[in-house]
């Protein structure tokens, strides 16, 4: 087994998909590695953004808030909440990650609560918080997640955010904008993508150690599969040494 | 796109009036008066919130936050307030911990970003004792703004085809011009916001630096108002700088002078969050019997904000916050 684990593995992977010159809205944790990385390696004119208003920042350690005050570090911009919610609505952000409890086949994600009961939940978790407006604006949404099939089902308790709705047109239906959507699923074992007609997810890439058999019995629902399915390029020795060093030295998120 | 197509709307309660000309009825009668309007948080709270009033906290959760009316609210008792989660962690802690709301705007409760989830919020919201309404950061925003404007509501793209959605009071609309499908987004007038500011003259002049979040906005839909500043400036300062002004006199109906008032919260520019202590409440949240006994020490049995500041290190504790905010290595 090569020298990393899952999380360095999945920000490495996320941050080669974010290319040099676009634009990312991203929480804290390992969304802002992956970001932070990408800057650091291929992308040095990727401009971060966080929803509080933080635009282009000089990101001088991990924040703790997408509030706080290393979000506009040395940045280009201190704006507000409504003006990055509106940069998004506008079209011209790329990017952004979102997280959640439960992940569907179309990518809708909730992060709202367990239970059938939504005056009284089982359990409650924070809401939306900027993610379902940042997965219904942004052109590409992507998930950094480990899986299981707990995780990975095909009955969500609540939609916080959309994924495809219902798959086929059904998002675009809604009245979200046209062309948006999610993008990549990263997870420990596989990169999922999502089929063009019916936006079902899709297997994309292999991670290095998992087979097909791990990656369908670790998810609730039956995965759609690439016609040539590729490995995924295990992190480089370059990516990882910024990682570890530059990015995240304290192991705040590489470390969980 | 000719075919008939259903609207739909959210099926929650909207805790908030979106009447534009009832706002406008109140605001024809606010006093515009630039008159000195510095108080204390005690008699702010007493004279500016009622039981019952729809509540706003500016900031963001422990970013930039009114520290000394939330406790004051908490230490006169305000009951049945509803309240506006537009990222409220610490604030909604507070809130929590002295029982004063029962109907919840949630955008983004329990959790403390990169810290955790409080015990005590997520019980609270468990127990189905506080009605519920799920919006976003970005709808609360443009709620906010919508109210700011002076209208009843405002279009949008987010928020459609969800749950999120369905558990709102939003509903959807047509575009008048193109026939695209959008959702309508009421206006939130709140009765009473706070907002902690770096500086403000006497009568209400404000500047704030870093990322605003729904502030501007904020100070201009609600209709009472209250700033704390971390120092009160002459007014010649503000003249001197129109152009830097964040929210002018004619919002306010209160100032407090609060110095580090943003405390545990982080101050942009002034001090960082208090991560040792919001970690310690954190973890006394899981044992509701000993949270009772801390939250009495520090926010019940304690006077006022000084008190409390002094109680967690005083002005030592915001040297070292200080250090952390500006990255200088002190040992």
């Amino acid at each position: 087994m090569a020298d990393y684990n899952p999380m360095e593995l999945m920000i490495c992977v996320a941050a080669r998909n974010l290319e040099d010159g676009a634009t990312v809205v991203v929480g804290t944790g390992a969304p802002c590695a992956a970001a932070m990385l990408a800057q650091k390696t291929h992308s040095p004119n990727l401009t971060i953004m966080f929803e509080a208003g933080g635009v282009a920042p000089i990101l001088p350690s991990m924040p703790i808030s997408v509030g706080d005050s290393r979000t506009f570090h040395r940045a280009i911009l201190a704006s507000s909440m409504p003006d990055i919610m509106e940069t998004c609505q506008r079209g011209m952000v790329d990017y952004t990650f979102l997280g959640g409890a439960q992940i569907d086949m179309y990518g809708n994600i909730n992060s709202t609560m367990i239970g059938d009961d939504h005056a009284k939940p089982k359990v409650r978790f924070p809401g939306s918080g900027g993610a379902n407006d940042l997965a219904s604006l942004c052109w590409r949404t992507m998930m950094m997640t480990p899986q299981d099939a707990k995780r990975f089902t095909e009955k969500i308790n609540f939609i916080t955010s959309p994924g495809y709705l219902q798959g086929g047109n059904s998002r675009y239906e809604a009245g979200l904008p046209k062309g948006t959507g999610p993008y990549r699923i990263i997870t420990n074992m596989a990169i999922m993508g999502f089929d063009e007609e019916t936006k079902w997810m899709k297997v994309l890439n292999v991670n290095p150690g998992y087979s097909r058999k791990d990656i369908q019995d670790n998810c609730g629902f039956e995965l759609k599969w690439a016609e040539k399915l590729v490995d995924t390029d295990p992190p480089h020795a370059d990516e990882l040494r910024i990682l570890r060093e530059e990015v995240d030295p304290h192991r705040y998120i590489i470390g969980r | 796109m000719n075919k008939a197509v259903e609207l739909k709307q959210g099926q929650n309660e909207l805790f908030a009036d979106p009447d534009a000309d009832r706002a406008r009825e109140f605001f024809r009668h606010k006093s515009r008066a630039m008159v000195n309007k510095v108080t204390t948080a005690q008699e702010a709270v007493k004279n500016l919130l009622h039981d019952g009033d729809y509540l706003a906290i500016g900031g963001f959760g422990a970013n930039r936050i009114p520290t000394a009316i939330l406790h004051e609210i908490v230490r006169q008792k305000k009951k049945n307030l509803a309240f506006a989660g537009h990222t409220a962690t610490h604030d909604m802690q507070i809130l929590i911990a002295g029982e004063c709301i029962d109907r919840l705007d949630i955008a983004y409760i329990i959790g403390l970003e990169a810290r955790g989830l409080s015990p005590s919020s997520r019980r609270a919201v468990e127990s189905g004792k506080i009605k519920l309404t799920e919006w976003t950061n970005a709808t609360l925003s443009w709620r906010i703004k919508a109210a700011a404007m002076g209208l009843s509501f405002l279009p949008a793209r987010n928020i459609l085809g969800t749950d999120t959605f369905k558990y709102s009071a939003d509903k959807e609309i047509l575009c008048p011009f193109t026939g695209q499908k959008y959702v309508a987004h009421p206006a939130l007038y709140p009765d009473f916001a706070a907002i902690h500011v770096h500086e403000c003259d006497v009568y209400g002049n404000a500047h704030v630096y870093g990322a605003s979040v729904s502030d501007q906005d904020l100070a201009k839909a609600s209709r009472r108002v209250v700033l704390t500043t971390e120092k009160l400036i002459p007014n010649e300062e503000i003249r001197r700088q129109p152009h830097a002004t964040f929210i002018p006199f004619w919002c306010v109906d209160a100032v407090v002078e609060v110095p580090y008032g943003s405390y545990p919260g982080n101050m942009p520019y002034e001090y960082f969050s208090d991560e040792e202590y919001l970690k310690q409440w954190l973890n006394i949240e899981k044992d509701p019997a000993e949270f009772e006994k801390f939250f009495k020490k520090q926010v019940l049995d304690t006077k006022n904000f000084n008190e409390y500041l002094e109680l967690n290190g005083g002005i030592e504790k915001i040297l070292k916050l200080r250090a952390i905010e500006h990255l200088i290595d002190k040992k």
